[in-house]
């Protein structure tokens, strides 16, 4: 049925056409009217919600996403900045269902800070940019976008102007069918973003990007988009290269419109290029459009995007670069890492140029097994009891459930044999993608992971994102009185200032307690039993429930003495196989005992927790304090 | 073009061990002998548990912070496995330095890597004519004090001649460094590291 609707609408019913089940968003002229037209409109089976902010917003989509679910996140381009937290982290995650970022910018500007330009954000974060100039366009354009987003497991920014998002046009719209069910998220170690997997995903994005303009060069208007299936009308939202005139004329967005007004009537002077994907820029296409002209008019809101684009377009045509110039283009320079002399010296070399001597020639390529380090909580660190204790009250409960982790120390409860991080994206991330998965898909039970200072750097808005918006959670708060990762720094929770003033600290339990999280319970983590109590019991409700497991980082207090192990050791390995603490070595036992496999106790790493001896199934394990209490009773 | 004087040292440990305090002393003494010096460390996440790689480099006009790969003119290595992973850097006919006892990670205990200590030792005492096994549990023993193995290192480092820095200079840098209460301890681990190269 033709309807007259404003860009924002054509964009909201595009959105619903291509079945997306999560929106989030901030509002902020020109953009609100995307998330308000899914909520009017919604056809069931849609969550829409409001976040608190465009960062929480952006991630509770990120979360959707991992579930396969199709995902909108709305903000103007001041909002931008807030959600490009996460952004600049799930453009190397990549997602599984498509991640649409709405941006509406707004020259002048009318009612914003600043004329920001989205296109150069997407150039930057590597996320492929659709831009929109027309609401007839852009309710092709989301469709392509989501279906692009997908194909290529990236999110991709769909950038509009105030005269687009503001401007009506009647569109054709189809009925709206609910969403289909998700997969689910499956559980990688892809969705966890380790410094390694890191360097990996930006050499594939490097490798990506000029595949993806190839493929932006291949998507005009006047021809069917391969990618999407022949006779589809997503065409539309294509780059067009009309007309054979000797006078260029680039542009995009709502810029083409006047372009095309302008001209009107004198066509037969002017070739057209309109760029409907500023990035990756197709540049085999802008190449082609040169080559025929001859002179370039280039008309664009907010920044000479474009412009630059085809500055550089034209001098990798004058001149010959591939000798002129040589680095990270030419392929000779890696894309990803660090640069070291060895490299450079390399490229000269390759290139012919005198550099660093040789090295030494004694080949290293026959090296025994090396050790493997990953970077593991420490011995005694109370997180590893927290984490043990959600996975082992999971286990009895015989719940699915996603553990949704953060950046600190705690990130390396990923490390096996816990396993107990299934993502990690940003500061404050674990509670919001918690959300969006749940909102995805409400089999699992999802927790969230959280430290004390992150928590107050980034989590107290997802925590009102969770009440707010009404997730069913668990959110964990690993409360142990320091910003260890960094190196112990004071945080508002200590009661002291960086320059050492004691101050009132602010009260974790309060805050959640402030902003309307109504189930909350402190547990020493190393205490197992308590702990693992405590999360069953939470298991058992719904809404946001929040566990803080209190206990000071081992770097704080003075170790206890080592624990140790007894001649009863049966050699099973449980302590090991289930906590991985490093201060368990297992050895071969040849003495005169009972020979065999056993465990023993590194002094110098024990901090005497006391976790190995709640788990040991034989009782083996001693602690100082239950050493003596043991003689005590004897 | 490095200058001929640039003496280049590779510390490389695992995360506790001294690897960064070590590579400060060095540094210390050679700025007390007048010459420059440039470290650079990679930290973080590697302090819980992972490898430390400690770059030290002395002179007069020192480019770069960090050792090419065959450019170090001594390795020191306080974990077997770890020099192991690093020996690409020590130049032709360079000084290796081994602390004997191994470290094994988590991974080893639970039976994900194969490392063993000894072996990556008879390996590299194979490829490398001078290589020096430090039986540091010794020197450890006699100090009381398992905290002195990076300045009982350094010890075997001026012995070995390899940075022209001498047991009197280091002993300077030392009481620059150290609390008062830990120097003689220091002092003698520094000694006996130093009798360990012959």
């Amino acid at each position: 049925m033709k309807e007259l609707l404003m860009g924002n609408e054509a964009i909201a019913m595009g959105a619903l056409a291509a079945g997306v089940k999560v929106v989030s968003g901030y509002p902020g002229t020109p953009s609100s009217e995307v998330l308000e037209t899914i909520a009017k409109r919604n056809p069931g089976g849609v969550h829409v919600e409001w976040s608190v902010n465009e960062k929480a917003g952006a991630e509770v989509a990120v979360g959707a996403a991992y579930t396969g679910a199709r995902s909108l996140v709305t903000m103007k381009q001041m909002g931008l900045n807030v959600a490009s937290d996460p952004i600049m982290c799930v453009n190397y995650i990549g997602i599984k269902g498509g991640m649409v970022i709405f941006v509406a910018d707004d020259p002048g500007p009318i009612s914003s800070q600043t004329e920001q330009d989205t296109r150069h954000f997407g150039k930057y974060a590597h996320i492929p940019v659709f831009d929109c100039d027309s609401p007839e366009q852009a309710f092709y354009a989301v469709q392509v976008a989501f279906a692009f987003s997908e194909r290529h497991a990236t999110p991709v920014i769909l950038r509009s102007t105030t005269r687009v998002c503001h401007a009506c046009a009647d569109i054709d719209v189809p009925e709206i069918q609910p969403p289909s069910d998700c997969e689910g998220f499956q559980k990688d170690s892809k969705w966890v973003i380790f410094p390694k997997r890191a360097y990996e995903a930006k050499m594939h994005i490097a490798k990506r990007e000029p595949e993806l303009a190839d493929e932006f060069s291949q998507f005009l208007t006047d021809r069917p988009w391969t990618a999407d299936g022949e006779g589809s009308p997503f065409r539309l939202a294509g780059n067009s290269l009309e007309g054979n005139g000797p006078v260029g004329i680039a542009c995009g967005g709502i810029s083409y419109a006047y372009v095309k007004e302008a001209i009107a009537g004198h066509e037969e002077d002017y070739t057209v290029l309109k760029i409907a994907t500023p990035y990756p820029f197709p540049a085999a296409l802008a190449r082609r459009f040169l080559m025929g002209v001859d002179k370039v008019l280039v008309f664009e809101e907010l920044d000479p995007y474009i412009e630059d684009a085809l500055i550089y377009e034209y001098g990798m045509i004058s001149l010959d670069i591939d000798d002129f110039i040589i680095g990270k283009r030419t392929g000779h320079v890696p894309a990803g890492g660090e640069l070291s002399a060895e490299i450079v010296a390399d490229v000269l070399n390759e290139t012919g140029k005198e550099s660093l001597g040789k090295s030494n020639p004694i080949s290293f390529d026959d090296k025994p097994d090396l050790p493997i380090r990953p970077p593991v909580l420490c011995a005694g660190c109370p997180h590893r009891g927290a984490f043990y204790a959600v996975k082992a009250a999971v286990a009895k409960e015989k719940a699915e459930a996603i553990y949704c982790g953060d950046i600190g120390c705690y990130t390396l409860g990923n490390a096996a044999p816990l396993n107990m991080v299934d993502t990690c994206l940003c500061m404050g991330a674990g509670i919001t993608v918690a959300q969006g998965l749940g909102h995805a898909d409400d089999r699992t039970i999802n927790f969230g992971f959280i430290g004390d200072s992150t928590f107050f750097a980034s989590g107290i808005t997802g925590t009102v994102n969770a009440v707010y918006n009404q997730s069913n959670m668990i959110l964990c708060i690993l409360d142990n009185s320091t910003t260890a990762m960094t190196g112990h720094q004071p945080h508002p929770g200590m009661g002291i200032t960086m320059m050492g003033e004691r101050v009132k600290p602010v009260d974790i339990a309060k805050v959640l307690e402030g902003v309307g999280v109504e189930w909350i319970r402190t547990v020493d983590p190393l205490d197992l039993q308590a702990s693992m109590d405590t999360v069953r019991a939470a298991m058992q409700e719904t809404g946001v429930r929040a566990i803080i497991f209190k206990s000071p980082c081992i770097a704080l207090i003075p170790p206890k003495e080592p624990a140790v192990v007894t001649d009863s050791c049966v050699g099973c390995m449980r302590c090991i196989n289930e906590i991985g603490c490093p201060a368990m070595i297992p050895y071969e036992d040849r003495g005169a005992g009972k020979p065999g496999k056993k465990v023993r106790i590194d002094k110098s790493l024990c901090t005497g927790c006391g976790l190995c001896s709640q788990l040991c199934p034989v009782d083996c394990i001693r602690t100082a304090e239950e050493a003596k209490a043991s003689e005590v009773d004897q | 073009m490095t200058e001929q004087n640039v003496k280049s040292c590779l510390l490389c440990g695992v995360g506790g061990q001294g690897t960064v305090l070590a590579s400060r002393i060095i540094a210390a003494a050679a700025m007390e002998k007048g010459l420059r010096a440039k470290t650079a460390e990679t930290i973080g996440m590697a302090q819980r548990g992972g490898s430390v790689v400690s770059h030290v480099r002395t002179g007069m006009q020192i480019p770069s912070p960090m050792i090419p790969k065959g450019k170090a003119d001594i390795l020191i290595g306080f974990e077997p496995g770890e020099a192991a992973k690093n020996i690409e850097y020590l130049k032709e006919n360079g000084t290796l330095i081994l602390c004997a006892q191994e470290v094994k990670p988590i991974t080893a205990s639970l039976g994900q890597s194969g490392y063993d200590g000894d072996t990556c030792i008879a390996y590299l005492r194979g490829k490398i004519p001078k290589c020096y096994v430090i039986d540091t549990g010794r020197i450890i023993e006699a100090c009381g004090n398992p905290k002195v193995l990076n300045v009982a290192v350094v010890g075997a480092l001026c012995a070995s001649g390899e940075m022209g820095l001498s047991i009197e200079d280091v002993d300077r840098a030392l009481e620059i460094k150290l609390k008062p209460k830990v120097l003689d301890v220091n002092k003698q681990a520094l000694r006996m590291g130093a009798a360990c190269i012959k």
